[in-house]
């Protein structure tokens, strides 16, 4: 087989090759290892997916379920001894003394760590500039963002430099990438991940999921993530296993098309080609009605006090004292502490300090955190009730396609409203999946499907029909 | 109980009135930290104790310590707090190198246990939470740049605490120091915790304001921090009360503040500069879910406590037979009413009687001790004092010998018995014997006898007292007072 | 719509809790876009929210506590190994008292 043809296959294709023989995991390997390897050196040149590439395969055992197939793995994952940063100059080189649960997991199955994978500093972006490594490039155009958070690990396996990656998404951070890539991203349940080791934005809401190129592949990853985790007292034990899909029709399946997330403030691009992928789903035989999520419109709001407020409290540990970077030269405790921050800190992260701390200062907690925290009650109130009347929630990932690098970096305000279509899933704690419906302009535009929680066999199950009939060519110009 | 400060133009009335209330962390006891695995360090080399949670590391995530909460439910049972059926862990944040999250985890507005009383004392709340790390301050020698420099210890980070809020119900330093003894005991007794204030695992602060006495109203109050024994406390409260008497004396107004009593130099500083406004930014931590507490795990906490302090004064008075003084001494110094029913229960013969063995072992074997030294601990075998009261109370020994008994005991250990043979302290009958030494006093202190005959009982003293030095005290008082009554015909 | 100012005081003032250093020219920028945030976040006030209970954790489960069983700490050569400044056997910091 060619080292092109092995790129070719699905993860789930690839490991079953392993596991019939017929493939060496060591050839697999080598093949995206040189890819990654660079696309590191290539630096502003490349896309700048990677924050590090393993120098080779690790000792992995081949014979577990995963047989050894590359796994790409977003920086804020903590790896032992491998570079985890978080996309920050403040955890420059931090090498970590343990691995996080959701790696063990995987790794214990057989998959082997490939790469580490740039992204927004601490996961909070949207367009994956927020690095302080440096801004990823979406491989459909070098000069539009991959979106973010997981942008390293977006762009990574749409173009082909890793069969699948690891991702984690806060208010969209998996879905919103997958989209403006043109792959498929899986926020699961909060709580069906353990988020044990996971360098943490907003505890409440981070959720790790797979980014891959098609569902089976989200399945698989997923299938060997999910459990109980003693070491996160929030992971839950999930109620039954994820199996592969297998649906190609619709039939009886109601899906709700929510007015408040598919109207203004959605372009008309993307608005074209989801409504078409709603026509294909009809086709499938499923029933299509509009449906009401009357808060909706304020998640973002919601979101943007509470994600910030969790974060200013999360980022105190950086303070200069056990890991990562020191300011120089200073004399005087406060001094090291301010300095260090400023220093180690990218903007839109003290930006969004600010406004945690702001939001949780004396004298404003109930008009901010506390309403946020009702505002979070009755949009997952919302869902309960809609989800009485239909099985799934369909709606554009994003109301943009991938805009262009430093288009939006002037204006907080502008970039947040990429999460307009994603946050209120992760208000609510219930799975979403991003599937690639189609193009407008020649960029991708994704489709995400939301289900009540631990749905996610069902779930997945929905994309993977829909997938087969919109027959989308995941294929951009290869870089 | 109140102590009134004098004060010549206090605003109102003139006499001002301390009102005081405690906060006191307890280090509970049990195996491992509050939010981790690691074990408890008891003087362990710095940093050696500690692993990705409670060092506060990127990605770590705390899971909060099962048998932390059964202690803390124990706590609550013992004041007679109401249980939370859900309680919440919050963040309480603010930076300092001894906290390596920048939070510490705390519980805020629904603690495990709230109100209850100990004593007279209303408790306000019982709640959960993880200590700090050590900061060494290491001066010179550890400089940044020419600075002074301190070194941060992990190993205690994290060590569970149960904090005890009282209501300010306390008036007088005597009295706090003396109801910090009781919640001590109590605690002792339950076995949470090992409080012992020297080693760090009682600490205890205060919030002190004063009042005109007499009115209702609260002043404002100032916390002193981190006062680390009993007599500390008492200093440390008088003085404060001391420093506030004086500012409002001189027509001035307490600033609300936390404070350090420096037991050196009884110097009270402001810990906290008042720009640096505290604004602890606390919600609950959305690393950790409610607690709940089922009714399986107040059960289990019920079913572990033993006896509490006022449970035991009242079996002690009702069943054992003791006075009320006696019985509240032994319970609420929880080692001497161990001591006295370990050698009530030795079954030694001649039984010693209840109430004496009480009074032998809290003020003869408690004053031959160091302060505060539990006799468990010392070489006089409960069984021992059992056996020497016994003794006395058969009138075999004199109580004067007895206290010469108890000195070997206290020095040497022993049995009564044995001490007793070898220094010939048995005490001399009523027999011919003492009848013989009674005579010879008489002649030898004349005067004396004269007196007594002639109706001045007081002067019977240097007889009896030249009696006892012949007898080298084996003699019984009373059978002495008795034959030099009957020899002078009185 | 409301508009909030955050003035530069008060920016100060929270990059002081938050332990941030803003330089003179960072602070007048920071105070607009909290400012252009926090007037798009006031939105929530419009919302009647009475007798709405607050949502801390989306899911609610129990018995998620530890038993008090011993794990194997770090070796302090690794515990120190990525700090920043180190003395002996613990970690350096300018002084709090200094
Ligand atoms: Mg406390
Ligand atoms: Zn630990």
């Amino acid at each position: 087989m060619s080292v092109t043809d092995i790129r070719e296959l699905s993860a789930v294709a690839a490991a079953a090759e392993i596991g019939a023989g017929s493939l060496s995991a060591g050839e697999l390997f080598s093949a995206y290892r040189e890819r990654a390897a660079a696309d590191r050196v290539a630096g502003p040149d490349g896309l700048n997916c990677f924050t590090w590439v393993a120098a080779g395969a690790p000792l992995t055992d081949v014979s577990g379920p995963l047989a050894g197939v590359p796994l790409a793995v977003k920086d804020l994952f903590c790896t032992e001894g491998v570079p985890s940063q978080s996309g920050s100059r403040i955890l420059e080189g931090y090498l970590p003394p343990y691995t996080a649960s959701a790696v063990s997991r995987l790794t214990e199955a057989g998959a082997a760590l490939l790469a580490k994978t740039n992204q927004d500093e601490f996961a909070m972006g949207s367009s994956n500039e927020n690095s302080a490594f440096g801004p990823v490039r979406n491989p459909w155009d070098r000069e539009r963002v991959p979106g973010g958070s997981s942008g390293g690990s977006a762009a990574a396996v749409a173009a082909g430099l890793a069969p699948w990656a690891l991702g984690t998404d806060t208010g969209g951070s998996i879905r919103q990438p997958a989209a403006l890539c043109g792959i498929v991203g899986l926020k699961p349940t909060y709580g069906a991940v353990s988020r044990y080791g996971m360098i943490a934005f907003a505890s409440s809401l981070d959720q790790a999921g797979p980014l891959t190129r098609d569902v089976c592949d989200a399945a698989l990853l997923l299938s060997h993530m999910v459990g109980r985790d003693a070491r996160d007292a929030t992971s839950l034990e999930f109620p039954y296993a994820i199996e592969l899909p297998t649906a190609e029709r619709l039939d009886g399946v109601r899906l709700g098309v929510p007015e408040e997330l598919t109207g203004a403030g959605v372009e008309p691009g993307v608005l074209e080609a989801f409504h078409a992928s709603i026509v294909r789903a009809q086709e499938l035989g499923a029933l299509v009605s509009e449906v009401r999520l009357p808060h909706a419109p304020h998640a973002l709001s919601a979101y943007y006090v509470i994600a910030p407020a969790e974060c200013s409290s999360n980022l105190a540990r950086f303070d200069g004292v056990r890991y990562g970077m020191r300011a120089e030269g200073a004399l005087e405790l406060v001094d090291m502490y301010t300095r260090t921050r400023h220093d180690g800190f990218g903007a839109e992260v003290k930006r969004r300090i600010m406004l945690g701390t702001y939001a949780l200062s004396s004298g404003y907690y109930d008009a901010y955190y506390g309403r946020a925290q009702r505002v979070r009650t009755k949009i997952a109130e919302d869902f309960r009730s809609v989800f009485g009347e239909v099985d799934f929630i369909v709606t554009p990932t994003a109301p943009t396609v991938a805009f262009g690098l430093g288009e939006k970096t002037g204006d907080p305000l502008a970039m947040y409203l990429n999460d307009y279509c994603t946050v209120p899933m992760s208000l609510a704690g219930i799975p979403a999946i991003s599937i690639p419906c189609g193009l407008s302009g020649g960029l991708p535009v994704g489709l995400q499907i939301a289900g009540p929680a631990f749905c996610e066999n069902r779930l997945l199950e929905t994309a993977h029909a829909l997938e087969l009939a919109l027959d989308f060519d995941g294929t951009p110009a290869r870089v | 109980m109140s102590d009134s400060v004098d004060t010549a133009n206090a605003g109102a009335g003139g006499v001002l009135e301390a009102v005081i209330g405690l906060e006191i962390h307890v280090q509970l006891a049990t195996a491992t930290k509050m939010f981790c695995g690691c074990e408890l360090s008891f003087g362990e080399p710095p940093n050696t104790r500690t692993c990705p949670v409670c060092l506060g590391l990127p990605g770590s995530l705390p899971v909060a310590n099962a048998r932390a909460v059964h202690l803390g439910l124990m706590i609550g049972l013992a004041l007679g707090s109401e249980l939370a059926p859900r309680s919440i862990f919050h963040r309480k944040n603010y930076f300092y190198p001894d906290l390596p999250k920048g939070y510490q985890i705390s519980q805020y507005d629904e603690p495990l246990c709230l109100g209850g009383h100990l004593g007279a004392v209303r408790i306000h709340r019982v709640h959960l939470e993880e200590d700090a790390a050590k900061l060494i301050h290491v001066g010179s020698s550890g400089r940044i740049h020419g600075s002074d420099a301190s070194i941060v210890d992990f190993n205690r980070g994290g060590t569970p605490l149960a904090e005890i809020v009282t209501e300010p119900d306390l008036r007088s330093p005597e009295q706090a120091s003396e109801w910090l003894k009781l919640l001590r005991s109590t605690l002792r007794r339950l076995g949470v915790s090992d409080v012992n204030m020297e080693e760090g695992s009682l600490r205890c602060d205060a919030n002190i304001s004063l009042r005109p006495a007499g009115t209702s109203g609260l002043g404002v109050k100032t916390e002193l921090k981190n006062m680390n024994s009993f007599r500390f406390i008492e200093r440390g409260i008088r003085a404060e009360i001391a420093r506030q008497a004086e500012i409002l004396r001189g027509g001035g107004q307490v600033v609300q503040e936390t404070l350090h009593f420096d037991p050196a130099s009884a110097a009270i500083t402001s810990l906290r500069s008042k720009e640096e406004a505290h604004d602890y930014r606390y919600f609950p931590e959305p690393d950790l879910l409610p607690v709940t507490i089922d009714p399986g795990m107040i059960d289990a906490a019920r079913a572990d406590m033993s006896e509490l302090p006022a449970e035991r004064a009242e079996r002690l008075r009702a069943e054992v037979g003791l006075n009320a003084e006696s019985a509240q001494l032994l319970a609420f110094r929880g080692e001497l009413g161990d001591y006295f029913e370990a050698a009530l229960a030795a079954e030694r013969e001649p039984a010693p009687e209840p109430q004496t063995l009480a009074n032998w072992i809290a003020g003869e074997l408690v004053a031959r001790l160091a302060e505060g030294e539990d006799p468990a601990g010392s070489r006089v075998e409960p069984g021992a004092i059992a056996a020497l009261v016994g003794l006395v109370g058969a009138k075999r020994v004199s109580v004067g010998a007895g206290r010469q008994v108890l000195d070997r005991l206290v020095s040497d250990g022993g049995e009564p018995e044995a001490i007793v043979e070898a220094e010939g302290l048995a005490a001399i009958g009523g027999g011919e014997d003492l009848a013989a030494i009674v005579a010879a006093a008489l002649q030898a202190n004349a005067e004396a006898a004269e007196r007594v005959r002639g109706g001045n009982a007081k002067a019977i003293g240097p007889i009896v007292g030249h009696v006892m030095r012949e007898t080298k005290g084996r003699a019984d008082g009373t059978e002495v007072s008795r034959l030099i009554h009957e020899q002078l015909g009185v | 719509m409301r508009c909030t100012v955050i003035g530069r005081d008060e920016v100060l003032h929270v990059a002081r809790l938050a332990r941030l250093a803003l330089s003179e020219a960072e602070i007048e920028p920071m105070a607009r876009e909290l400012s252009a945030v926090l007037d798009h976040i006031a939105r929530i006030g419009e919302l009647d929210l009475t007798d709405v209970p607050p949502t801390s954790h989306v899911v609610e489960v129990s018995g998620a506590l530890r038993l008090d069983e011993p794990c194997v700490s770090l070796p302090r050569e690794v515990v120190l190994a990525q700090a920043p400044a180190v003395s002996g056997e613990g970690f350096l910091v300018p002084s709090p008292q200094a």
